[in-house]
C-alpha cells in the first residue's frame, strides 16, 4: 500500500468555546511528510482539541490556519479533508461486519466494487485480521477492535492519519505489544501521523518527535531524546521520566550548592540560592560508606527486575529517588554516600 | 440470609390479588359477549351471534384501526426520526422549548387537541371527512413518543463519536444519518413504533371528536355499541378488540425483541 505523505502546518490556531473556556492558546507546529508527531500531555492540556482542529471536527478561532502541503484546509469540512482517524473507543459501526467497517470510507466514496474488495483484503492482511472478516465489533477483543479501527482509517489512504489515544482502552500488556506494532506499521507505510496520548512511553515508542503540552499550550517540541535529555522547562523534565526536586542553598564558602547531609553537590553556574534544580534518579550514584563519610541511609529498596529502586534519606532529611543497577546489594538501613555529576543537574 | 432466600409468599399473594382486580372486569366483560342474556348469566346459554353481529356492523372499524395505526407508525417514524436529530444535537436552550411544545398534545386533553384541529382544518371538507383527518390527529398525539425516544438514543455519546468517525471517512450528512445513525438507533425506533402503534389502536379521545360516521375506528365503534346497543354486543366488541389487537401487539413485541437482540448494544 502506498500513501503519498503530506506535510501539516498548524499556524497560530487557538480554540475558545462558547462558554469562554480557552481549550487551546494560539499554537503553531509543523509535521513533515511521513513524520509521526505525538501530542503528549496530561488530561485537559488541549492535545485532543488540537487534533480535532487538524481533523476538521472543530474550527479554530479567527486568525488560525491549517495547511496540508500548500492547501489551506481551515474551512474544508471534515469529510473532504482526506484524513483517517482512530478514536479512543474505536467508534466502530456496531451493525457492520469487520469487512464492512474497513470498506466504509471507500463505499461512501462510491469506489469500484472490485477495488473495494481488493483494498479491504489488503487492510485485513496488513493488520492481521484474516478469518475475522464477517465478525461484528461486539464479537472482537479490544486489540482486534483497535486493529479494525486502524485498518478502517488507513483504507481511505489518508493524507494525514490522526490517532486519538488509540491504545488507552487496552490492558497494559496488550498496549505495550501494540505500541511497537503501531510504530513499525506507521514507519513502513510512511504516513504522516498526529498521535495524541498522555502516556509518555507510548509517545516515545511511536513518534519521531513529541510536542509536550500543558494548560492549552505547546511547551516544547523535539525528538524523545532531546526532550528527555535537554528539557526546556521543569514541567517537561517532570512529565518525561522521574525527577528529584532539590533547592539550591549557599555553602559555607559562599558558593551555591545542594546540601546532602554533610556533603555538597556542585550545581550549574546559572543556579542561585533558592532556585530549584532537578536530578533524575538514574543520574545519582550511591556507594556504601561508613562513619562520617555517609550522607544518609537507604530508607527503602525495591527490586524491579531491570533495576533496583532506592529511596535514600540524607542526614538533612532529603528523600532522594535513586535508580541503581539491578545487582546493587545495598539494603534498607545501609549508610551511603551520594554523588552526581554537575552536568546531570537540570536548572531552568 | 434465610429470610432473603425464603419465597416471598406475601408479595406473590399481593401480586395475584392486584392482577385479579385488573383482569376480573375484562374477563367479565368478555364473557358477557358470549352469553345469550347477561341478566340470566351462563344459565341462559352461550352464543356467538353477538360476535357475528359486531363483525357484520363494525368489522370495517377493525381494518380501519389497524391501517391507521400502521400509517401513524410510518408517518411518525418519517417525521420523528429526522426531527429527533436536531433536538439531540442542539445545545441551544430553545431545544427544551421545542421538545415541550411537541409533547403538549400528550398533556392537553385529546378533546382539546381535536377541537383545535377541527377549528384549524375542519373547513377543508374532503380532508375533514376522510380517514386522513383521524390519521393527522393520531400523528399529532403519538409523535412525541417517537421523537423523545429516538432523541434520547441519539444523545448517547458513543453515537456522536460514530457520526464523527463516519465524517472523517468521507461521509456527508445524509450518508452518516441514513447509513450510520439510523441503524445505530434502530432498536429505539422499533420500540417507539410499538408504543405508537399501541397508542393509536386504542386512541379514543381525539378520534371520538375527529371521526365521522364513515371514518370510525375500533374504539369509537366500541363506544358507539355500548351507547346504543345491548350490553352483550358491546361486550362482544371488547372480545373482538382483544382477539384482533392483542395478537398483533404480541407479534410486534416479539419482532421488537428480536431487533433489540440483533442490533441492540
Amino acid at each position: 500500500m502506498v500513501i503519498n505523505p503530506t506535510s501539516v502546518r498548524v499556524q497560530q490556531c487557538a480554540k475558545t468555546y462558547r462558554d469562554g473556556t480557552v481549550a487551546l492558546q494560539p499554537s503553531t507546529l509543523s509535521i513533515e511528510p511521513g513524520e509521526v508527531l505525538a501530542l503528549l500531555g496530561p488530561s485537559g492540556c488541549g492535545k485532543t482539541t488540537l487534533l480535532r482542529l487538524v481533523a476538521g471536527l472543530e474550527v479554530p478561532d479567527a486568525g488560525g490556519a491549517i495547511l496540508f502541503d500548500s492547501q489551506d484546509v481551515t474551512s474544508v469540512p471534515v469529510e473532504r479533508r482526506g484524513i483517517g482517524m482512530v478514536f479512543q473507543h474505536y467508534a466502530l459501526f456496531p451493525q457492520m461486519t469487520v469487512a464492512d467497517n474497513i470498506g466504509y470510507g471507500l463505499r461512501v466514496r462510491a469506489a469500484d466494487p472490485a477495488q473495494l474488495r481488493t483494498t479491504v483484503g489488503e487492510m485485513i492482511d496488513l493488520v492481521r485480521l484474516n478469518g475475522l472478516e464477517r465478525r461484528r465489533p461486539a464479537e472482537l477483543s479490544g486489540g482486534q477492535r483497535q486493529r479494525v479501527a486502524l485498518a478502517r482509517a488507513l483504507a481511505v489512504r489518508p493524507r494525514v492519519l490522526l490517532l486519538d489515544e488509540p491504545l488507552t482502552a487496552l490492558d497494559a500488556k496488550l498496549k505495550e505489544a501494540l505500541q511497537s506494532e503501531l510504530a513499525e506499521l506507521l514507519r513502513r507505510l510512511h504516513v504522516t501521523a498526529l498521535h495524541v496520548t498522555h502516556d509518555q512511553r507510548e509517545a516515545m515508542t511511536v513518534a519521531d518527535r513529541l510536542a509536550l503540552m500543558e494548560a492549552g499550550r505547546i511547551v516544547q517540541i523535539g525528538t524523545p531524546e532531546e526532550l528527555y535529555r535537554r528539557p526546556s522547562h521543569g514541567f517537561v523534565a517532570g512529565f518525561l521520566g522521574r525527577v528529584n526536586r532539590l533547592t539550591v542553598v549557599v555553602r559555607p564558602d559562599g558558593q551555591p550548592g545542594i546540601e546532602l547531609g554533610g556533603g555538597w553537590l556542585t550545581v550549574p553556574s546559572s543556579a542561585r540560592a533558592g532556585d530549584e534544580v532537578l536530578l533524575r534518579p538514574e543520574d545519582i550514584m550511591v556507594d556504601e560508606a561508613g562513619g562520617d563519610s555517609a550522607h544518609g541511609v537507604v530508607a527503602q529498596r525495591a527490586f524491579l527486575g531491570d533495576r533496583v529502586e532506592l529511596r535514600v534519606r540524607t542526614h538533612n532529611e532529603l528523600l532522594l529517588q535513586v535508580d541503581a543497577h539491578r545487582d546493587c546489594a545495598l539494603h534498607t538501613g545501609a549508610p551511603v554516600r551520594v554523588r552526581a555529576a554537575p552536568e546531570a543537574l537540570l536548572h531552568f | 440470609m434465610s429470610s432473603t432466600a425464603r419465597r416471598p409468599w406475601g408479595l406473590a399473594a399481593t401480586t395475584a390479588a392486584v392482577t385479579l382486580f385488573i383482569l376480573a372486569p375484562m374477563a367479565l366483560s368478555v364473557s358477557a359477549g358470549l352469553m345469550n342474556n347477561y341478566a340470566a348469566g351462563w344459565r341462559g346459554g352461550i352464543t356467538l351471534r353477538w360476535l357475528h353481529e359486531v363483525w357484520t356492523q363494525y368489522g370495517g372499524t377493525v381494518l380501519a384501526s389497524v391501517v391507521i395505526a400502521a400509517a401513524t407508525v410510518v408517518i411518525t417514524a418519517l417525521l420523528g426520526v429526522p426531527l429527533a436529530y436536531p433536538l439531540a444535537r442542539s445545545r441551544s436552550r430553545w431545544t427544551a422549548w421545542v421538545e415541550e411544545a411537541i409533547t403538549l398534545p400528550v398533556a392537553v386533553p385529546g378533546l382539546a387537541t381535536a377541537l383545535a384541529l377541527i377549528l384549524a382544518y375542519g373547513s377543508w371538507a374532503d380532508f375533514r371527512q376522510s380517514f386522513a383527518f383521524v390519521l393527522v390527529g393520531h400523528v399529532v398525539f403519538t409523535l412525541p413518543f417517537m421523537v423523545r425516544t429516538v432523541a434520547a438514543a441519539l444523545r448517547r455519546p458513543e453515537l456522536l463519536e460514530l457520526e464523527e468517525a463516519a465524517a472523517t471517512l468521507g461521509a456527508g450528512f445524509a450518508q452518516r444519518f441514513v447509513g450510520v445513525l439510523v441503524p445505530a438507533v434502530f432498536p429505539a425506533i422499533v420500540s417507539a413504533a410499538l408504543m405508537v402503534f399501541t397508542l393509536s389502536v386504542g386512541e379514543f379521545n381525539l378520534t371520538w371528536m375527529l371521526h365521522t360516521p364513515l371514518t370510525r375506528t375500533l374504539p369509537v365503534g366500541l363506544a358507539d355499541s355500548y351507547a346504543s346497543m345491548r350490553l352483550e354486543i358491546g361486550s362482544a366488541y371488547t372480545l373482538v378488540f382483544f382477539a384482533v389487537v392483542l395478537p398483533l401487539i404480541w407479534v410486534l413485541q416479539l419482532a421488537a425483541r428480536a431487533v433489540e437482540q440483533k442490533h441492540g448494544h
